[in-house]
């Protein structure tokens, strides 16, 4: 009773199906490219009922493969019609997955294994801050409405010109992040004001600020403000 | 001049708190030759090998930077105690899919582990060593993940194409392909006896 609870308790360290699936595969000593499904899918059915018994949410990854397991099973039951080489061994379907995933886990080992920065190495000064905190500028973290406030200021200083230019080739906002980015990466950071210099018709302003929103929200950036000189500027995260 | 050179770059470095690269070194030295201080690095570096000090000069991230020795690890976390910085068996696995596959989203790092992978993503980029890189252009505009520089820093690397290249497969590659072969001697396993 006591090696039972035990072994349960051993079974959940494989965190998903593939490594379950991997585990099997090496015990058994079975070459990936020539699974036998019939007995790994029985073995895998079999740790299954343990998982299930134990923790319900994680079972249900694990049925998935569970069924691609069966659906490849059946097939490989089925007789091959016409060209026998036109039909892929269903079996690769399973073995092309693992092996990629097996491709990841080794990386992983390797990265495990290198000399790792705050553990093996150390450098004049570990965990840096976001920003420069010597520079006597203080920032803030700034919300929406001091960058929609920003925004609006910059619209009423635009050109108002009101031609329209039906084949200027705009730039998609996708495009402007990629720009701002690249921008960033050299440098660190940016000034709000900065971004609007070069390109300030009303379509680019608003692409840059649509651009610079996005980016906010996916916390590619971090928008903070000057509280002596109310700059804004923009730092790469 | 040039040792005037060299000790003005190994300020440099020494003062930079990131990896300083040669860009910036340049800027910095404005007056001076890109291969001027290239083999000035060269040299300090070579120098700092010769020394066998504590420290060395080590190219990381892009950069130059002074690193520590990894033998002397011990007496350095005497006496600063630095946080844990070890990563989960689950949070390298996916660092490490991110690092070989980006720019790659969630949904294709999940196929090939199999398991949702949304909290380590979060982990992974609390740690600053996974970013979004933009969102994909297809349905849902999944977000694009890819490591940042502090990865390269976190894992001594010189750049991306410095990552290890993965073993095991190769190993295993190798092995279904000398089973195909199994009449020929394999030269490898003459040398390595």
């Amino acid at each position: 009773m006591i090696d039972d609870v035990y072994k349960v308790k051993v079974e959940n360290i494989f965190e998903g199906p593939m490594d379950l699936l991997i585990h099997l595969i090496k015990k058994n000593e079975v070459d990936i490219y020539d699974i036998p499904v019939a007995l790994i899918t029985d073995q895998y059915l079999e740790y299954l009922e343990w998982i299930q018994a134990m923790n319900l949410d994680l079972a249900g990854d694990f049925l998935l493969m569970a069924s691609t397991l069966a659906h490849i099973k059946s097939r490989m039951l089925l007789p091959f019609h016409g060209e026998e080489n036109e039909e892929e061994d269903p079996r690769m379907e399973l073995a092309r997955p693992l092996l990629e995933y097996m491709k990841m886990k080794s990386a992983a080992e390797e990265l495990a294994g290198r000399y790792i920065l705050g553990e093996h190495i150390f450098t004049r000064k570990t965990g840096e801050p976001d920003f420069n905190p010597k520079s006597r500028d203080t920032f803030v973290q700034i919300g929406l409405f001091e960058l929609v406030e920003a925004f609006k200021r910059l619209l009423d200083n635009a050109s108002a010109a009101h031609q329209v230019n039906f084949t200027d080739d705009q730039i998609s906002v996708k495009d402007r992040i990629a720009e701002i980015v690249e921008i960033l990466e050299k440098r660190g950071s940016i000034t709000f004001w900065e971004l609007f210099f070069t390109k300030n018709d009303r379509s680019m302003i608003v692409i840059t600020f649509l651009a610079i929103l996005e980016m906010v929200k996916s916390a590619i950036v971090r928008v903070v403000q000057n509280t002596q000189t109310g700059s804004i500027r923009l730092f790469h995260i | 001049m040039t040792d005037n050179l060299k000790n003005i770059i190994e300020s440099l470095i020494f003062v930079s708190e990131t990896p300083l690269t040669l860009d910036r070194i340049q800027k910095s030295v404005p007056h001076a030759d890109i291969h001027d201080i290239r083999s000035a690095i060269e040299t300090l570096i070579q120098e700092h090998e010769s020394r066998k000090g504590g420290f060395f000069l080590k190219e990381v991230a892009g950069g130059y930077q002074f690193r520590t020795r990894p033998k002397y690890h011990e007496w350095i976390k005497n006496m600063i105690q630095p946080n844990p910085v070890r990563l989960s068996k689950a949070a390298l696995e996916t660092l490490a899919i991110i690092a070989y596959k980006q720019p790659i989203i969630r949904n294709d790092i999940e196929h090939i582990r199999g398991v949702d992978c949304g909290g380590i993503i979060r982990t992974l980029m609390e740690r600053k060593l996974v970013r979004i890189l933009g969102r994909k252009e297809i349905p849902g505009r999944p977000l694009i993940y890819a490591t940042t520089k502090y990865f390269l820093e976190f894992f001594d690397l010189k750049d991306l194409k410095d990552l290890p290249t993965p073993k095991e497969i190769d190993a295993m590659e190798n092995l279904s392909e000398t089973i195909v072969e199994e009449n020929e001697a394999s030269p490898e396993s003459i040398t390595e006896e």
